[in-house]
């Protein structure tokens, strides 16, 4: 029987969504103990007695990771509990040196927040209010490495190898409430939702909330319900969805998955699921043969947390602006079209570009050289645009020099890469390596002849009063002195030549 | 040499009388002569213990400034890492295991300049109160081999009764180093919960678990209390404040114009006839000092032990999760095809003892869901009110005071089949643990009916330590001129000369 | 009297991971009976208005600052493994997925 379209899933059927978001902090020191956070380190060399769970050793909480968390839940809107503690969530599992998680149960540090996202659909742009039910402190897990099989997957594998270093990094975990009334729009205010998130916790500078290192995971619950009735239905939760894309792809398949089970009159399961990134399906995780009793009891180890008023008050005045009203509130001040703006926030530039723009630039020239030159020499390198040694300085100096007359575009690109090729700023560059741009008029009317007569054709045909075709004439010219030239002199001077000015 | 007591030795050391490698060497001897009886030591450090004489030596000599007991070897319980030496916690689980750092104690001893001989016998993860439960057989009473020392730090007791060590480290959860104390002739304190840090201590039960010393004499006990307690970054629950003033405290012993409060519920109907009559004596020694004895109820001091046989394990039943064969210690099962989870479960039947696996299920159960509220959550209620008990009760009296135990040494294999039984003995020195506060026990005679020694037991407020050692001194200074001579001089002597 | 079946404390074995034999669930589940009855003395109190006390000194907020010091060495974290490979843990395959 083939699967349901998604329009038939929901002609029928009413999601309900509950989103766990982990965040890992970025803090230097891991949640319970000393040691490093540093992505990629060599193995177990990032682990102390703490972190192992050795005998004898003892947890300390990370103070920075309070007040991250702090912040987290102030920038979500939660309210921060008075009195809030770490109790243990008892399970064995290897990649867990205590064999339990150091977690918060019914005393979270941040409950009752809301993030409000919108998103643009056929119908106009559309709001939602996501509410949230907590944000606790946690503490990671190791990682395993499965050896053998033909996978790498833990299935079928012939023993592990475990890497404690992850083990005990802080995590946040962002739980929503049960969010009905997404209607066919679920997945893609899921999506919205976590980019929100992301969006607020970049803002924050609280986590590298990098979805392909993990440093932001999302596990996704849906269940299906018939449209109009208020009775729950089960469901499923997925974990491992690794980008914003999948998140929406997960939540569409589940409710697909969901939705021809019940149409055939079979029930879902309540289980954990696995979102697989080649097939966007998901699959069933060993299911256990009884729901795991967590046995969750306060944490002798540690003592409560009780943020007083001021330490509070303190957090929130150094709160950023909200990143879905900074968006909307630069869009405005630089009118930027939605896709240039989106691209910004993808290359993750929009600090950089406002920072530029308050130097005095251009909104539109500085998001040009960002998003342009600049981040295209990042990618070259592998690097992130804000690792350049190019400042926002240097690119307000730039556009200054271009806007003057003083460089072309053409010249100034190569000025970009001698900033960042560490020869100094802009006008160092210049100076030093002699750009100057060709103003006098004999020499670009040598030029222009000479291209006119090489290409006669064209030149007849601007001539005639064609004029796009003086782009390639003007382009040739350009050529000819070698980029040296302002293109909108070429452009005058070309025209009145031609008879066209 | 080794009949001194530790206060004595530290002083022949300041005078250049004699060095901490003689002394040392000297236990060293004792303890090949006497230790096949007793069986107080797991692992005798020799050569570390003279390594470290040596350096103490040497640190003398160049003049530098040093602890009152540098130079002084001592005995370690088996529950406290120690970079290096092996560490085991009495559990066969842990065989072999060699920590790669220092608990907070032995880096405190270490750096007082007192040696580290090796480390004692103890009931596995400290769960008992005979040491019978070790996964290396159990250790003898000095004072009678046929019997057991108390426990669970039995090995500390029975190595300083035996002049094996005049000092020793152990760990008290719900009485395991009173009682011992108490059953060996010894005096033994349980610091104030947070006092003594416990970064590196094998967790028993954490919100009760608390390291703290053995010696012969209260001031011994004393010197040995200022080296281990002190604040600790590394353990959030450590109380950061100075520690009491001890060591004044046990060289000034006085009692004049102090209020002592009698437990109603901690004498009478349970006790050994001979143990009862001691602890009156002792009563009675203490109005002639120029106490006043005053009577106090705390009505909830007969649940303690309920309480405490529900959070003791609850907390264990998690502490002891992390012993599972994948990163230290023991690994059974680990045949072609064996998953994790098999290699886990067959190692920790084959590492655990019986009483172990027991308060593991215990506190399992205790912490289910649907019994939790039940189970663990009213016993956090209890400790409520046995906090306040207290509190009312010290409103009354500086100190409180009871038997430390309901009667002398049993015989080794007395109790092994009955849990409930051995539970029993702890029923005086659990309060102590499950408010927090400090205790100390201290010799107060021989019982009549079996000569064996009786436990005296003091109470204090949380950082009122020094109230333990002021009272401790007075009580022992007025009982030994009573006696003549100190208590362990009555023990029958072990193994060749005396 | 309390009590708890032979199949109760097969289940409390699981969720410990300590394998039993027959005859230990058979003996454990015959303790158990007296030593509930003695622990369930904690209800026999009226407990209701007080409060639960886990920690045993009123102590709060205690935290480090965020900041690194030196972890063990590679050698020294692995020194008790029961089996290792290029410097992690070697343990033996793992049946049930991560949480
Ligand atoms: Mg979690
Ligand atoms: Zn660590």
């Amino acid at each position: 029987m083939a699967l349901p379209t998604y329009d038939e899933v929901i002609a029928q059927w009413d999601p309900v969504l509950g989103l766990e978001v982990h965040v890992e902090l970025n803090t230097k020191s891991k949640m319970f103990c000393s040691c490093a956070t540093e992505f990629g380190a060599e193995p177990n060399t990032q682990t102390c007695p703490v972190c192992l769970a050795l005998p004898g050793a003892l947890p300390v909480v990370n103070e920075k990771a309070i007040e991250s968390t702090i912040l987290i839940g102030l920038a979500l809107n939660c309210k921060i509990a008075p009195y809030s503690r770490f109790a243990r969530k008892n399970y064995f599992y290897p990649d867990m040196p205590k064999n339990f998680q150091i977690s918060q149960y019914d005393e979270p540090i941040c409950f009752d927040g809301y993030v409000d996202v919108e998103i643009d659909t056929e119908e106009g742009p559309k709001q939602f209010r996501i509410e949230i039910e907590r944000v606790h402190m946690e503490e990671d897990t190791g990682k395993s490495l499965h050896v053998g099989g033909a996978t790498g997957r833990i299935h079928g594998a012939d023993y592990s190898l475990l890497d404690y270093n992850r083990a005990g990094i802080p995590l946040v975990e962002i739980v929503t409430k049960i969010v009905p009334g997404t209607g066919k729009y679920a997945p893609e205010f899921a999506k919205a939702y976590v980019a929100e998130l992301r969006d607020i916790l970049r803002g924050l500078k609280v986590s590298d909330v990098k979805m392909e290192q993990g440093s932001l995971r999302c596990d996704a619950n849906v269940s299906l319900k018939p449209i109009g009735s208020d009775v729950l239905g089960t469901r499923s939760e997925t974990k491992n969805v690794n980008s914003l894309r999948s998140v929406e792809r997960a939540i569409r398949g589940e409710m697909i998955r969901h939705a021809e089970l019940l149409n055939d009159g079979k029930k879902v399961k309540q289980e954990t699921r696995h979102f697989q990134e080649d097939t966007g399906l998901t699959r069933s995780g060993r299911s256990k043969e009884q729901a795991e009793d967590y046995r969750y009891f306060p944490d002798p180890d540690l003592v409560p947390v009780t943020p007083s008023a001021t330490w509070i008050e303190g957090l929130r005045a150094t709160l950023p602006e909200r990143p879905s009203l900074r968006r909307k509130r630069l869009k405005e001040e630089w009118s930027v079209p939605d896709k240039e703006m989106q691209a910004m926030i993808n290359a993750d530039v929009l600090d950089i570009v406002e920072a530029t723009v308050l130097l005095g630039a251009d909104p539109t020239k500085a998001r040009t050289w960002w998003l342009g030159e600049i981040s295209r020499i990042a990618n070259d390198q592998n690097v992130a645009v804000a690792d350049l040694s190019i400042t926002p300085a240097d690119v307000a100096e730039l556009v200054a020099l271009v806007a003057a007359g003083e460089l072309t575009d053409k010249l100034a690109r190569q000025v970009v890469e001698g900033v960042i090729a560490g020869e100094g700023k802009p006008s160092e560059v210049v100076a030093k390596r002699g750009i100057k741009v060709v103003n006098d008029d004999g020499a670009l009317m040598a030029a222009i002849e000479k291209v006119c007569t090489e290409q006669a054709e064209t030149a007849e045909k601007v001539r005639g009063g064609h004029l796009p075709a003086a782009g390639a004439l003007i382009g040739a010219v350009m050529k000819e002195t070698k980029g040296q030239a302002d293109a909108a002199k070429v452009r005058e001077l070309l025209l009145k030549h031609l008879g066209q000015g | 040499m080794i009949q001194q007591t530790a206060a004595q030795m530290a002083d022949a050391l300041a005078k250049g009388e004699t060095t901490s490698v003689e002394l040392t060497q000297a236990h060293l001897d004792r303890i090949a002569a006497v230790d096949g009886q007793v069986k107080a030591f797991l692992h005798v450090d020799s050569e570390g213990a003279l390594a470290q004489a040596r350096e103490v030596d040497t640190r003398r000599k160049s003049g530098e400034k040093l602890s009152a007991i540098a130079g002084v070897p001592l005995a370690l319980k088996d529950v406290l890492a120690q970079k290096g030496v092996p560490t085991t916690a009495g559990s066969k689980i842990l065989q072999g295991w060699r920590p790669p750092y220092d608990s907070t104690v032995v880096s405190k001893l270490k750096d007082a300049g007192v040696v580290i001989m090796g480390k004692t016998n103890m009931d596995e993860f400290a769960m008992g109160s005979s040491t019978e439960n070790s996964g290396y057989g159990p250790t003898f009473n000095p004072w009678d081999l046929t019997r057991t020392p108390g426990g669970s730090s039995g090995g500390s007791a029975a190595a300083v009764s035996a002049f094996e060590a005049p000092l020793a480290v152990g760990s008290d959860t719900g009485g395991s180093i009173r009682q011992p104390a108490a059953l060996t002739g010894i005096v033994g304190v349980r610091p104030t919960y947070g006092a003594v840090s416990r970064f590196g201590l094998i967790a028993y039960s954490s919100s009760l678990d608390q390291a703290g010393p053995f010696g012969r004499t209260v001031l011994d006990t004393a010197l040995l209390h200022e080296v281990m307690a002190g604040h600790d970054p590394k353990d959030a629950t450590s109380i950061n404040a100075p520690v009491p003033a001890v060591v004044n405290a046990a060289k000034s012993g006085n009692v004049k114009g102090m209020k002592i409060g009698v437990i109603k519920q901690l004498q009478g109907e349970g006790y050994q006839k001979g143990v009862q009559t001691r602890f009156d004596e002792s009563l009675k020694v203490l109005a002639s000092l120029g106490a006043e004895i005053v009577e106090v109820d705390c009505p909830s001091f007969e649940y303690a032990l309920a309480a405490y046989y529900l959070i003791a394990p609850s907390e264990c039943s998690s502490n002891l999760a992390r012993f599972d064969a994948m990163r230290y210690g023991l690994r059974t099962g680990d045949v072609d095809g064996a998953s994790a989870e098999a290699v886990m479960s067959a190692t920790r039947d084959a590492g655990f003892g019986r009483e172990v696996k027991r308060r593991i299920i215990l506190g399992t159960y205790a912490l289910s869901s649907g019994y939790y509220d039940a189970y663990y959550g009213s016993a956090q209620k209890i400790r409520t009110l046995i906090i306040q008990d207290y509190a009312k009760a010290f409103g009354k009296a500086d100190v409180l005071v009871s038997p430390t135990a309901p009667t002398t040494a049993y015989k080794i294999g007395e109790k092994v089949d009955d849990p409930m039984a051995m539970y029993l003995g702890d029923v005086a020195t659990i309060p102590v643990n499950l408010a927090g506060i400090c205790g100390m026990s201290l010799p107060a005679g021989l019982a009549d009916e079996d000569n064996l020694p009786v436990g005296f037991q003091i109470m204090a407020p949380a950082m009122q330590d020094q109230r333990l050692y002021q009272v401790g001194a007075a009580l022992e200074a007025a009982l030994l001129s009573q006696w003549g001579a100190p208590i362990l001089s009555k023990a029958p002597a072990l193994g060749g000369a005396k | 009297m309390s009590s708890l079946s032979r199949d109760d404390v097969a289940k409390l074995a699981g969720l410990a991971r300590i394998e039993m034999t027959e005859s230990e669930l058979v003996e454990l589940s015959s303790q158990f009976g007296m030593i509930l009855d003695a622990v369930a003395r904690v209800q026999e109190m009226d407990l209701s208005g007080v409060k639960a006390t886990s920690h045993p000194q009123p102590l709060e907020n205690i935290a480090r600052p965020d900041v690194v010091l030196p972890s063990l060495s590679p050698e020294e974290a692995l020194s008790g493994a029961p089996a290792q490979e290029e410097s992690r843990f070697r343990v033996p395959q793992i049946l049930g997925e991560a949480e």
